[in-house]
């Protein structure tokens, strides 16, 4: 609808990838507590023990201890399994009674390789034939029209969320986020087993996802049409939550590589070493991620850090894209964020919202809609949210996150949810094809605000390129929030891999995803 | 003759107790439903009630606007608040009041503390571009700021204020679900005065669900709730400190 300088265009996606060039080469030398105790729950563990602590840290922590996980958790499990001959669900329960995995005798290494491709072959058939699964269902009920009508439920009890993600289906929610329990993205677990009463939400954990997943094939056999499920893969878990989503058949993560560093105070190192195998898992399990630029508006200036918005998307595509994952299943964020009382607010939120729309014409953007500006004007919030989804409709967005007219007041309401829709089905509806019929002017307001903002977008790449990401994020460049590379929750889970490293999960995906020797350059 | 003091809601007549409700009934919207909500608003002491809207929410859920009149009128003169008294200060008054009466700068270290991971309304007091055209603490001469974030543990906010030797610890909280930010406002309370700290700073809180009465019974100085700008705080904070100082009497 606008056109972008085609050269600001070429430059910024240059820069995006030289920007993470030297970031891949340091996650690939790296592993972390979260990447390894992936590889446990790829092999079968899972549960429990006495204390409440899940077998995948009852194992991983052991080896931490040991200091032995630089050879790869994969090879000290296989060595134990094959020396007790027990399968590593067993394993773990012995190590959790003391045993230690240190002490058994070294197995030749190609018997471990063989053991431990079985288990990898197993892991990677379940999460595409989970994936085929999803695509034939689809199929089968049919892909909703765009933009995707995506609402939230909160109750902290999983089988109350479920009633309500049930009841938000009739009223033509297309995707369901099971918010999680608030700070889960600061513990170093995945808690286990279903949440009854948890504080903000419910853990993502797998029987959660499970129980969601079961409501909402219910939800969208009834209703004729799609309806995808949505987690949090974001914090100090990243992988492991990507590895029960791909294993459950969710739809969409929530994804950022920037956002945990900025926004929790998460270790730099950790989070972009852990975002790169999570993203994997999602390429190749076929799951949309949603990445956080929203954040960015509500910290700064909607119009002012506009730019913000589309480096972070530029550094996320190239994030992504290293990680083999194709275009279609980029869910890069935005917002509606602009103060309602500026004048021609509207213009510029279009000029954002094409600027996102056009610089990444095959992702399917993640629209995030009015938070900051919302008050206890209930009645002046819902009209807010109808300028939102006139914008995105008028704009080709693909997933709507639903504003709620009671935003910064309670979490939503069974009405609170049924108005937004009811919103969002008039606009959709009553305007479904104006995109078609209405020119953006060719050289006007919008479209010159639109290359503003990429041409400022450039100037932080080109800065964040000359002095590298880390140290850009340690300046503030990013939502005006500074972390330092060495600070931040998680650092002591990243652990440097010996050369003998091995996790046949991480390759193997790997491999899959990237033409040879691609990830070595 | 009307008494002035003693009011009801006003739809289009003067006193006629026109009230406006919505709610979800877990029922069907069917006659039954609609008898039911009707009569749980006559139950609530409305006179009248006209249901306007049943609309069925899937399941066993039904959403329902009705209209009802009050009988009850309150009294003015029988209410007592607890509000704020803040003698409003633009920025450059501010300054110039801190400089005048403290002669330093007003340190300050704000949070949202435990498990609240929200700090759209932090960052609206404090950071440099503040909220609504109304500039941030950080962009006061007189006012050294430590923004800490999200999910702050009530410990780590102490420790830092007190290294730091704040003058106020401002704290936000907008997750309010089962009460939790009361459990979380309680703890930190309880954590300084444990640190025989409590008179060492001022302790403020702010947040959508946060009152000046709610956060003086839980042993706070000052609440700020939902529409405050950063210069109500500052102006607040500003008078506090200096009166604290012994200089100037609010």
């Amino acid at each position: 609808m606008i056109q972008l300088d085609d050269q600001l265009v070429q430059k910024t996606k240059q820069l995006a990838q030289t920007i993470i060039q030297p970031i891949q080469r340091f996650v690939q030398t790296h592993t972390t507590l979260s990447i390894e105790r992936t590889a446990a729950r790829y092999m079968g563990v899972d549960g429990e023990d006495s204390d409440g602590t899940p077998f995948p840290n009852v194992m991983i922590d052991h080896l931490y201890q040991k200091k032995v996980l630089g050879h790869g958790a994969s090879f000290w499990i296989a060595n134990g399994c094959i020396q007790k001959r027990c399968e590593p669900q067993q394993l773990a329960i012995a190590v959790a009674d003391g045993l230690d995995l240190t002490s058994v005798p070294i197995m030749p290494k190609n018997e471990i390789d063989d053991y431990l491709e079985g288990f990898a072959q197993m892991a990677i058939d379940r999460i595409l034939s989970i994936r085929d699964e999803r695509n034939q269902m689809l199929h089968d009920l049919g892909d909703p029209l765009r933009p995707l009508r995506y609402v939230i439920v909160a109750t902290g009890n999983i089988h109350e969320d479920t009633q309500q993600a049930k009841a938000a289906v009739t009223q033509g929610a297309d995707v369901i986020a099971v918010i999680r329990s608030t700070a889960q993205s600061l513990l170093e677990y995945v808690p286990y087993g279903a949440t009854t009463e948890g504080f903000g939400g419910t853990y993502a954990s797998q029987e959660n996802f499970r129980i969601m997943r079961r409501a909402l094939d219910e939800s969208g056999k009834e209703a004729g049409r799609y309806i995808r499920l949505v987690n949090y893969a974001s914090g100090l878990c990243m992988p492991e939550i990507a590895m029960m989503a791909s294993w459950e058949g969710l739809d969409f993560l929530l994804n950022d590589s920037m956002y945990g560093i900025l926004f929790r105070d998460i270790n730099m190192k950790r989070t972009l070493i852990d975002q790169y195998f999570s993203r994997m898992i999602c390429a190749l399990a076929h799951i949309t991620i949603n990445t956080g630029e929203d954040n960015y508006l509500t910290t700064s200036d909607a119009i002012e850090k506009a730019y913000a918005v589309t480096a972070s998307q530029l550094i996320n595509e190239a994030f992504a894209k290293a990680a083999g994952m194709e275009e279609r299943f980029m869910g890069l964020g935005h917002a509606f964020e602009i103060d309602p009382d500026i004048e021609n607010g509207f213009l510029y939120e279009l000029a954002h919202a094409l600027l996102t729309r056009q610089l990444f014409p095959y992702a399917t953007p993640k629209y995030m809609p009015p938070t900051k500006y919302m008050t206890g004007n209930i009645f002046k919030g819902f009209i807010m949210n109808a300028m939102f989804n006139l914008a995105a409709i008028l704009t080709g967005q693909d997933i709507q996150l639903l504003g709620m007219p009671t935003e910064a007041i309670h979490t939503p309401y069974l009405q609170d949810r049924y108005l937004a829709l009811t919103n969002a089905n008039y606009i959709f509806g009553t305007a479904r094809g104006l995109k078609e019929e209405i020119q953006i002017k060719s050289g006007g307001w919008i479209e010159q605000r639109a290359n503003e903002v990429l041409a400022q977008a450039l100037n932080l790449l080109e800065h964040t390129a000359e002095v590298g990401l880390m140290k850009a994020i340690e300046e503030g460049q990013f939502a005006d929030i500074s972390r330092p590379r060495d600070g931040g929750k998680g650092l002591e889970g990243v652990i440097i891999k010996e050369d003998s490293y091995c996790n046949p999960f991480f390759d193997k995906i790997e491999s899959m995803l990237l033409p040879a020797g691609a990830h070595h350059d | 003759m009307t008494n002035p003091f003693l009011i009801r809601p006003y739809g289009d007549t003067l006193n006629d107790g026109a009230v406006q409700l919505s709610f979800t009934l877990p029922v069907k919207a069917d006659a039954l439903g609609k008898e039911a909500a009707k009569e749980l608003v006559l139950k609530m002491g409305f006179e009248k009630a006209e249901v306007v809207l049943a609309e069925n929410l899937g399941g066993e859920f039904s959403f329902f606007i009705v209209y009802g009149k009050t009988p009850i009128a309150i009294n003015l003169r029988d209410i007592k608040v607890v509000d704020l008294p803040i003698e409003y200060m633009h920025r450059e008054e501010t300054d110039a009041y801190i400089e005048k009466h403290l002669g330093r700068s007003i340190v300050v270290v704000g949070a949202t503390i435990e498990s609240d991971a929200h700090t759209v309304g932090l960052d609206a007091i404090l950071n440099m571009k503040g909220f609504h055209g109304d500039y941030g603490l950080e962009r006061y001469h007189h006012f050294s700021v430590t923004n800490m974030g999200s999910q702050v543990p009530c410990e780590d906010l102490i420790r830092k204020s007190i290294e730091v030797n704040a003058d106020v610890v401002l704290i936000s909280q907008i997750v309010t679900q089962k009460n939790i930010h009361i459990q979380q406002m309680v703890r930190l309370i309880e954590m300084i005065e444990a640190e025989g700290a409590r008179d060492r700073f001022l302790v403020v809180a702010g947040g959508p669900r946060i009152s000046h009465a709610l956060a003086l019974e839980l042993g706070y100085d000052a609440g700020f709730g939902p529409g405050t700008l950063p210069s109500h705080v500052a102006s607040f904070i500003a008078r506090e400190i200096c009166a604290r100082s012994g200089k100037e009497g609010l």
